[in-house]
């Protein structure tokens, strides 16, 4: 066990040089891009997924938001992929660093906000008050959604970098545990492998299940503002 | 100066070893000339493994390999404090 729990997830640095640019930029690596109309295995797999992505997030979009495609597209790609990377053995996950996370959330939920005010200034101020409320609710609701509004990008942030973090350190934990326990009782060292299998299994999909969620949620807020 | 218009068709496998150092400080160190080395890396590791009719898992697991790998050399200073020994 480490004197500190988490020295894995502190930011690589090699002699002072951020090490972390070369991890973030790895996976673009990964996507290699083809001006073919039939292309490798790879590449294939890719557009495939894809264009399956595209089709179910962006359908519900009318015209003026199905602009932000390749930017909701880039995003689950790189969320993905980064998280996918992660579970990897002695690996450094980048979302798992709120400050990261933070400057992936803000920017994007202040575009939809802002877009939808300049735009549609009426119809966005009246999501701050929901239909058929009693009168003298009306006050309260009002600060009620103001809050809610404003706690969109630190929930979008938090929770991406919670559900990551919880995942590795779980692992951490219960590989910790069965090491020590195959001395002890080998009987109680399987039962823990297998939650440690379940649990890995769990976690690729999370991975996935996480960029989805994120995306989902800044193309929700792009629909009520567009 | 034969010799020298010699060295600079030579790759690194046919260059003899007492030539060896003239031919690494004639290679070009520039940036442009570093990011042309990674380029031809880069496309001759992809035209061979990944660019081919049927490409198998293989293009793919041998670079995540190779990212195990590198961070693990990365991490080693944390990660020898935790071998199966008596005294650390």
């Amino acid at each position: 066990m480490n004197e500190n729990l988490f020295t894995s997830f502190i930011t690589p640095m090699m002699l002072g040089l951020p090490l972390v640019t070369l991890i973030i930029l790895f996976p673009s690596l990964l996507f290699p891009s083809s001006n073919r109309l039939i292309n490798n295995r790879l590449v294939s797999l890719q557009q495939w997924a894809l264009q399956l992505m595209s089709k179910q997030m962006m359908s519900i979009h009318n015209t003026k938001g199905q602009t932000w495609t390749l930017m909701l597209m880039s995003l689950i790609l790189f969320i993905g992929s980064t998280n996918l990377l992660g579970l990897l053995p002695h690996s450094f996950t980048p979302t798992t660093q709120l400050s990261m996370n933070l400057g992936m959330a803000i920017p994007l939920w202040a575009g939809a906000v802002i877009t939808g005010f300049r735009n549609k200034t009426k119809a966005s101020l009246a999501h701050f008050l929901p239909q058929g409320t009693p009168t003298p609710l009306i006050p309260m609701l009002v600060i009620i959604e103001t809050i809610s509004l404003f706690i969109q990008p630190m929930a979008l942030a938090v929770r991406l970098t919670a559900n990551i973090t919880a995942g590795h350190l779980l692992i951490y934990l219960i590989g910790g545990a069965t090491l020590a326990l195959t001395s002890i009782s080998p009987t109680t060292a399987l039962i823990t492998f297998i939650i440690l299998i379940l649990l890995t299994i769990l976690e690729f999909a999370v991975a996935m299940i996480q960029a989805y969620v994120f995306t989902l949620l800044v193309s929700l807020y792009l629909h009520d503002n567009t | 100066l034969a010799s020298l218009m010699n060295l600079m068709e030579k790759k690194l496998l046919e260059v003899k070893l007492g030539e060896l150092p003239s031919w690494i400080l004639m290679r070009d160190f520039t940036p442009s000339g570093i990011a042309g080395a990674f380029q031809r890396g880069y496309y001759r590791y992809y035209n061979k493994y990944v660019n081919v009719k049927k490409g198998s898992i293989a293009g793919l697991s041998m670079v995540l390999a190779a990212y195990v790998f590198l961070n693990y050399c990365r991490s080693y200073k944390e990660l020898k404090h935790e071998r199966l020994r008596k005294y650390h």
